[in-house]
């Protein structure tokens, strides 16, 4: 077990290396520079400013600092456009609530997303399973971007339950929309994804040697069909992730809810390099780790995986 | 008592009463498709949007640009959905018509859309095909470096491009083709392994077929039943992608739009009333997505070869 | 009186092609100790007609007729009543061992679960239980390799591992559907010397479902040839292969290897299995008959009874058939 996830983590070393430089580089290709505003500045200020933040120095040699204090002081430096701040205070102020709303909303997700699809596969061409199978299919069509605005008009300005917006220290009524938003097409993607391995497992011949057993069908589902059909369901967790994350962008912006995907969009907008560059990183290194913890599930589950 | 040489001749000829009618693997599939009935109202569905895409603009009597200054000020009343006044679907806060905008919002979507998935099915097929049918050492690296990619905040790095680029139309096919083609490489590259063991391809390779032309002749047509049905549910996930930047307002630009930057502005002027700028964009998104899914389903059921 | 008695069994299922006629109207008995092969190729329905009896069918499948288990109407029992007597007194060994074990789970948790559940087993006295049981299948240390998985297991081990999981609860009954088709020559042999031991040393019942005459030889008393969903010919075993009676016999008696007979080639019954979603209107087996008349387009044949061991279903008379 230790030598598979040393191995995993010798792919995923190499893999955050190259998100790095890869951002580097393009942002270094960018034409312009972060201090470029509409008023020209003296060159010798420019001169000064570039200094300070080190981008007068070849490329390697940037590169080698900024990749250098990241791994040894977990300093991800200062920011260009929020001038007191360092991208490790912008971090430490979005990153919590992000957090909390993305780990609600995968919760949602996985949770209601296998329930529905196990239900609907087990209750196969039942009105419980169409119910299912239509909630999931709607569902697919409505990603966040057009939850969230849905959601704002129905609890907020229709019903007026809930506010359209803000965090308030996470408060449950601001949780709900944003969970619900990010949530929704993911839910929908694991219930059909559950639904169709459920199907297929309970097809297979084991199934059927497990009911000529004689085992009650709860048996059967649950020791039986569970573990091999949430197989792909437990592959589809990486990806799901990856976009959550990306989806908590919108989330940020639609809800004002201050999570690092406003600061992530207003600092690409600005060409707030440092900024943009913490960030990426940071969810690279987010998703890889928990890539790694699905690829460590996954063995876990299915003993044909040998380490 | 067994059977002598004799009954085994008659046996023969009895055989020619049990001749079984051939039909083609594509034909079969076609009577499949066509009798699901979601998969053919996801055709005409997307007939129709197409034909709205491609003529709609022959019947609007406004531009995309024009602004009607009538309008201006008090869009709230006068903007709204009118026969009358030649707004089908209203107008936008700034006074422009929206059917001609919708219009140009579902022709840039459905090319994104599109593109992406061509892209996806040319680059990963082609990939894919290759790393599986190398097998081995080229595989290892080529699907590792496919493993790297996917392992990527994607969306985060398109937004960084279209930044440092510059936001156009160009930039998003480019970061679009980027990501779509990696699944499709995994997919290619999955079959690939199964169809290279088949006895046709150990005969072509018996017989000293390069094996470029082995993937080109033997490989990528088998193939083509899985690259279709997945590039047809690729189609609805690129105008996904494509909305979410444009609604973020990273995406096209003006005057230029697309749904997702539509639903964007609709959704900001929402509290004021005007529901018609978020909902007529919302409608032509939510059918089009609907509609390629139930296609890929439809396609999907029709060509998978477990049910036959 | 008779153990299992199956009477006009007939099973459907309904697909998106349309309703395919699986078993037609098929009826035998079993009593205590007896042992009956039922033989075809594939499609002829001889596995359908097992799983209904049980009530195993899959979902889009439905049977018709009488299945009666020691008297009693088992057709179509809610699953919960059904479960009490499958495994207990009805025990499955299936065609392929390599998916028939759950690859999920451990062997030992696997068959532990049997005795539990209808034995009321602790799970230690259900663990020394397995464990005598595999000892009894000739698994080679057998209490530490309970605790491996399926996959670790070698094909012919794997269908030891499912008939000792069929004999846990001493069964009145096994069926055996196709168990060792899926297996290496040498191993069918040792896996039939398996069953047969097995068999006489437990005095079970044992329904043999095969498409294999090669193998029904030493191994079952009663032979019943399926065609079509629909029974052909049954007799002793001895009877079909000394006489038979039926020209779709006489074709799968040739197609067993002999090596008494020095042939080129094996003779091979030529045609298709029947495409069930066509049905018939006369007998299954007449497309394919070397000895088919007119009558046999349109009339389905009725099974006769030649004597006290013997039925056949065929317009032609035995003697125009040998």
């Amino acid at each position: 077990m230790l030598s598979y996830i040393t191995r995993r983590l010798a792919i995923a070393i190499p893999t955050l290396l190259i998100l790095v430089v890869f951002s580097y580089l393009i942002m270094y290709a960018a034409p312009g520079g972060p201090f470029d505003m509409e008023r020209t500045l003296p060159p010798e200020v420019m001169a000064n400013l570039n200094a300070k933040y080190g981008l007068d120095q070849p490329l390697i040699v940037q590169m080698w600092n900024y990749v250098y204090n990241v791994v040894v002081h977990f300093d991800f430096g200062p920011s260009f456009m929020y001038k007191d701040q360092t991208v490790n205070d912008i971090i430490a102020q979005g990153f919590p609530v992000t957090l909390t709303y993305g780990f609600w909303s995968f919760v949602v997700a996985v949770v209601v997303g296998m329930s529905l699809g196990i239900t609907a596969a087990i209750y196969h061409n039942s009105w419980l399973d169409y119910l299912a199978v239509g909630i999931s299919i709607g569902a697919q069509v409505l990603p966040n971007f057009v939850m969230a605005p849905i959601l704002v008009l129905v609890f907020t300005l229709w019903l007026g339950w809930l506010p359209g917006g803000g965090w308030q220290g996470g408060q449950w009524e601001y949780i709900i929309m944003p969970v619900i938003a990010l949530s929704t097409s993911f839910m929908a993607s694991i219930a059909r994804l559950t639904r169709s391995s459920m199907l297929e497992v309970l097809n297979a011949n084991y199934i059927r040697t497990a009911r000529a057993k004689g085992l009650p069908m709860r048996r059967v589902i649950f020791r039986h069909a569970l573990k091999p059909a949430l197989l792909p369901v437990v592959s589809y967790l990486g990806p799901a992730f990856v976009a959550m994350i990306t989806g908590s962008v919108v989330v940020d912006m639609y809800f004002s809810t201050g999570g690092i995907g406003v600061f992530f969009v207003n600092s690409a907008l600005n060409r707030d390099y440092s900024v943009i560059m913490g960030i990426t990183i940071l969810t690279g290194a987010l998703t890889i780790l928990f890539n790694l913890a699905v690829d460590i599930i996954y063995a876990w589950i299915d003993p044909k995986i040998r380490y | 008592m067994i059977l002598s040489r004799k009954t085994a001749k008659d046996l023969e000829t009895a055989q020619i009463g049990a001749e079984i009618e051939g039909r083609s693997l594509w034909a079969d599939a076609r009577i499949r498709f066509f009798r699901n009935r979601a998969a053919v109202g996801g055709m005409v569905i997307l007939i129709l949007v197409g034909l709205f895409a491609a003529f709609g603009q022959y019947i609007a009597p406004w531009s995309n640009e024009e602004v009607d200054w009538a309008v201006l000020g008090n869009v709230d009343t006068m903007g709204r959905p009118s026969i009358a006044s030649g707004h089908y679907f209203g107008t936008d806060e700034l006074g422009r018509d929206l059917f001609a905008r919708t219009i140009q919002g579902t022709q840039i979507s459905l090319m994104v859309g599109l593109i992406g998935a061509l892209i996806a099915v040319f680059v990963g097929t082609i990939y894919g095909a290759t790393a599986g049918y190398y097998g081995g050492r080229v595989d290892n690296v080529m699907m590792r470096i496919v493993d790297v990619l996917l392992a990527i905040p994607y969306m985060f790095v398109l937004i960084l491009l279209l930044v440092v680029f510059g936001r156009s139309v160009l930039m998003l096919f480019v970061g679009i083709g980027l990501i779509s083609w990696l699944d499709m490489a995994r997919i290619a590259r999955g079959q690939t392994l199964s169809i290279k063991n088949k006895e046709f391809v150990e005969a072509a390779h018996a017989i000293g077929v390069r094996p470029g032309t082995i993937i080109r002749r033997h490989i990528v047509p088998n193939l083509l039943g899985v690259v279709i049905v997945y590039a047809t549910l690729l189609v609805p996930s690129m105008i996904i992608y494509e909305s979410f930047i444009s609604f973020l307002g990273l995406g096209v630009q003006e005057p230029a739009t697309s749904w997702g930057a539509l639903i964007s502005e609709g959704a900001k002027q929402m509290q004021y009333g005007t529901l018609w700028m978020l909902l007529f964009p919302l409608f032509f998104f939510v059918i089009t997505l609907f509609a390629f899914f139930f296609v890929g389903d439809g396609l999907r059921d029709a060509l998978d070869p477990k049910d036959r | 009186m008779a153990l299992l008695e199956i009477k006009d069994l007939t099973v459907k299922f309904e697909t998106n092609d349309g309703i395919v006629s699986a078993v037609n109207g098929v009826s035998f008995n079993v009593s205590e100790g007896d042992t009956l092969a039922i033989v075809g190729e594939s499609g002829s329905g001889k596995s359908q007609t097992a799983f209904a009896a049980i009530g195993l069918l899959a979902r889009n499948g439905h049977a018709t007729g009488s299945v009666k288990w020691d008297g009693q109407e088992i057709l179509n029992l809610p699953e919960a009543k059904l479960n009490r007597i499958r495994a207990d007194e009805i025990a499955m060994i299936f065609q392929d061992p390599m998916t028939s074990l759950n690859p999920f789970l451990k062997v030992s948790d696997q068959m532990e679960e049997v005795l539990t559940l209808h034995r009321g087993m602790s799970r230690r006295e259900a663990r020394a239980e397995c464990v005598r049981m595999l000892d009894a299948v000739r698994i080679p240390d057998a209490a530490a390799r309970i605790t491996m998985y399926p996959h670790e297991f070698s094909g012919g081990m794997r269908q030891r591992i499912m008939i000792a999981m069929s004999l846990l609860c001493r069964p009145r009954l096994i069926i055996a559907d196709e168990p060792t088709t899926a297996l290496d020559v040498t191993v069918q042999a040792q896996i039939m010397d398996l069953l047969k031991d097995i068999r006489e040393e437990f005095n079970t019942a044992m329904i043999l479902i095969t498409h294999d005459l090669g193998i029904v030889a030493g191994a079952c008393e009663r032979t019943m040839v399926m065609y079509g969903g629909r029974i052909m010919e049954r007799g002793t075993t001895e009877e079909i292969f000394a006489s038979p009676t039926h020209p779709y016999t006489n074709g799968l008696l040739d197609a067993v290897p002999r090596l008494d007979r020095k042939e080129d080639t094996l003779p091979t019954i030529p045609g298709e299995p029947p495409d069930m979603l066509k049905g018939f209107i006369g007998c299954p087996f007449e497309p394919r008959c070397p000895l088919a008349e007119e009558r046999c387009k349109t009339e389905p044949p009725s099974l006769e009874r030649l004597s006290e061991t013997r039925v056949r279903a065929c317009h032609r008379s035995p003697e125009e058939v040998a």
